[in-house]
């Protein structure tokens, strides 16, 4: 980073030489605009043809409508799959950092940001690749790519290019944090780069998992160099990941809850410590908790079982916190504004901005999302909801509301702040109007979900009457209820895409805010241990060392002959 | 750091209800033996034909086990066999079943008899069926083109019915 790009970027700033110590950065730096920009491009391509792809699905298994001649229900779910689950996610989350790490460390040198265009491009090389193996029709095992169905090894090779082009990406953000720790020595980091390095390295130390499956187990045994593949150690080591996955998507939503939503209402950070120790937890309970996705497979110990959902059930203590400083935050803001009584505070806050809405109903939304998840990850409990609709009804809640709800209402300032725009009141509007028709949609869809699911409606499947069964009768209305909500949903991804449009060329030029929360005037210095990453990626190690070691060991020595590939589609 | 009195009161809570919950569950499981499918039992997957019990898929009446009856089971895409089980109700019945090519499951719908059959893998479940119906056995693990069209029938009948029937 040169001086000279920092004070041309930051105009309303003083324009000091070479001491950038108490600088502060109030916007993202053009250059680096455009590379989170990039990103975020990728991603809302990803929403359209990913919605597509469920709105496709949705309408067969209605029993309704049938895919046109030569395309196969499973294809058009493993696009869902990977375009909103791994696409989408993956993109918008590392545009965002970017542009969280450029706007509260500074501008990336030119190097940094070099390392980032590299890895956005293998990212989108490898993004290529799988997609043309996907079309042709020649990788249908959806996006958990479970052995031994076996997809082409181009599909394994594009999606291992992904990750690695993601921690390319995100060591370019580590290096901006890294020069920041240098140049402020003894200081506590600006918050919001904070958790964008804790989630970076969570998704560094998870991904190992997913990149030996491939390279050591699936990328040799689809090119034929092995003739069989171990699947339950392959499936182990997704797990993982799997699981880490889901909490990489989350805690960029829990960065935009704890440092972006108090500006937006007016309010300050309700603590810089407990936010840290928050995201610190998450880190450590991501990790060993994967096999409570594989609690009724064969081949794993009860015990080892156990003791993994032991430790997922400690991301309470986490949620817990978060939910205690948002509702807090929120509160004490009504209240300076003049509610009055137990709720009166409610009313006060800002309902019709879509930059707080969506957000906020995401947050609503993780409430049964929350309780869903426990009854997934508990043990015995497991056994009813399993692989059943209900599954994909709990995701649908949480990744698919309370996380990319957030997203959406971050990319509403995000977008015109990194094109030079401004998100106007029309726009806006529409903004809230999105949120609400997905609120709708998305209640419709995944209330049916989680009732077929209990009734035994098996996930991952197309319409089917399972030979006149009557169990499997009673499941159709639902699958209706699931098309008309699905239906509703994808009208709101071409008005958000609408939107998105706007914002990017049409929108008038200005200056839209990337809205930062500061400390509370007086808040106590945030301990120095919570920025000690050696302390807790020992902790993170040791953990994961307590939970798997054992399990991968007797896996691999009860191992049965492994498997040779099958292409059942 | 400072935290909050309600906060600390909240977290107090939620910790003591978190340490409730998960004792529950590790009682009922470990002391009440509900665990889920956690068989150790591993087979050749290419030669489970020859291999009993699986060379003999069916309902098996047993005498002096700790259950009443054995369910075999063998799937492959994209169908089970066998593709009826009738048992009388009120029966213990040990659920014994693998696959000869790639994962399925194995759900008796509405019910919590659910585990996945994972190839080289034995899985195993032991339950009491005590709810007269008819059951619809699905597979829950896409397999392939084929995999809604997998399903096969548990009937749980009156045991008067069944005694007249043989």
């Amino acid at each position: 980073m040169t001086t000279a790009t920092v004070t041309k970027e930051i105009k309303n700033k003083n324009s000091s030489k070479e001491n950038t110590t108490t600088k502060e950065f109030t916007k993202v730096d053009r250059r680096d605009a455009k590379l989170a920009l990039a990103h975020i491009y990728v991603a809302f391509i990803a929403l359209l043809l990913g919605g597509l792809a469920g709105l496709l699905q949705v309408f067969v298994r209605s029993g309704q409508f049938t895919l046109p001649a030569g395309i196969n229900y499973y294809q058009i779910l493993t696009v869902h799959g990977v375009l909103l689950g791994l696409i989408l996610t993956t993109y918008f989350i590392l545009g965002f950092q970017t542009a969280a790490i450029s706007r509260t460390s500074g501008p990336l040198s030119n190097k940094q940001r070099t390392i980032g265009w590299v890895g956005f491009w293998i990212m989108t090389i490898g993004t290529a690749a799988a997609a043309i193996m996907v079309l042709l029709n020649e990788a249908s095992v959806l996006y958990t790519f479970y052995a031994p169905l076996q997809a082409h090894w181009i599909y394994y090779l594009g999606l291992a290019l992904v990750v690695v082009g993601s921690w390319t990406v995100s060591l370019s953000q580590g290096l901006r944090y890294i020069q920041w720790r240098k140049e402020n020595k003894g200081k506590t980091s600006p918050l919001l780069s904070f958790m964008v390095v804790v989630n970076n390295l969570m998704w560094f130390v998870c991904t190992l998992g997913v990149a030996a499956e491939v390279l050591f187990q699936l990328l040799p045994w689809s090119l034929g160099l092995v003739e069989r593949v171990d699947v339950l150690l392959s499936r182990t080591l997704f797990w993982y990941f799997g699981h880490a996955l889901v909490y990489f998507w989350l805690l960029p939503a829990y960065m935009i809850w704890y440092t972006v939503l108090p500006k937006i209402i007016g309010a300050k950070i309700f603590s810089d410590s407990l936010a840290r120790l928050a995201f610190m937890l998450f880190l450590l309970f991501s990790i060993p908790v994967g096999v409570h996705h594989q609690l009724t497979e064969p081949g794993i110990d009860g015990f080892w079982k156990f003791l993994q959902v032991v430790l997922t059930f400690f991301v309470v203590v986490p949620s817990l916190l978060t939910a205690f400083s948002m509702f807090a935050t929120f509160e004490m803001r009504g209240r300076e504004l003049g509610g009055k009584g137990l709720f009166g505070w409610f009313k006060k806050l800002p309902w019709k901005d879509s930059r707080f809405l969506l957000p906020f109903i995401g947050m609503v939304a993780f409430i049964p999302g929350g309780a869903g998840g426990i009854v997934n990850a508990s043990y015995q409990m497991n056994e009813l909801i399993h692989n059943t609709i209900w599954v994909t009804g709990h995701f649908h809640l949480t990744v698919a509301t309370t996380v990319v709800l957030t997203y959406f209402g971050a990319a509403f300032w995000l977008i015109p702040h990194l094109t030079g725009r401004v998100l106007t009141k029309k726009m806006n509007d529409l903004a809230v109007t999105s949120g609400i028709m997905w609120t709708v949609g998305m209640f419709i869809m995944s209330s049916a979900m989680h009732i077929a699911g209990l009734l035994g409606a098996p996930r991952r499947s197309e319409y089917s009457t399972y030979g006149g069964s009557e169990q499997a009768a009673e499941w159709i209305p639902y699958q209706i209820a699931q098309a008309v909500g699905g239906t509703i949903l994808f009208i709101t991804i071409l008005l958000i895409i609408g939107i998105v449009i706007n914002l990017i060329w049409f929108a008038p030029k200005g200056e839209e805010e990337f809205p930062l929360a500061e400390l509370a005037h007086g808040a106590e210095k945030t301990p120095a241990i919570l920025e000690n990453f050696k302390l807790w990626g020992v902790i993170l190690v040791a953990l994961i060392l307590i939970a798997y070691t054992f399990p991968i060991f007797d896996i691999i020595n009860n191992s049965p002959l492994g498997s040779t590939g099958y292409k059942f589609w | 750091m400072h935290i909050h009195k309600y906060e600390k009161w909240w977290l107090t809570f939620g910790a003591a209800m978190l340490i409730a919950f998960l004792v529950i569950v590790g009682v009922s499981a470990f002391h009440g033996g509900t665990h889920p499918n956690n068989s150790k039992w591993t087979i050749n997957y290419e030669k489970v034909d020859e291999i009993a019990p699986f060379d003999n898929p069916g309902v098996h009446k047993v005498e002096g086990k700790d259950w009443d009856y054995e369910v075999v089971l063998v799937a492959s895409a994209f169908s089970y066999n066998p593709m009826e089980i009738e048992i009388p109700v009120g029966s213990k019945v040990r659920f014994i079943a693998t696959t000869k090519d790639v994962i399925h499951g194995f759900e008796v719908a509405g019910t919590n008899i659910n585990f996945m059959l994972e190839p080289g893998y034995v899985s195993e479940k032991i339950t009491t069926v005590d709810k007269v119906g008819e059951y619809v056995i699905v597979c829950n693990e896409y397999c392939g083109t084929g995999h809604a069209m997998m399903y096969s029938t548990l009937k749980v009948v009156d045991a008067d019915d069944n005694s007249n029937s043989h």
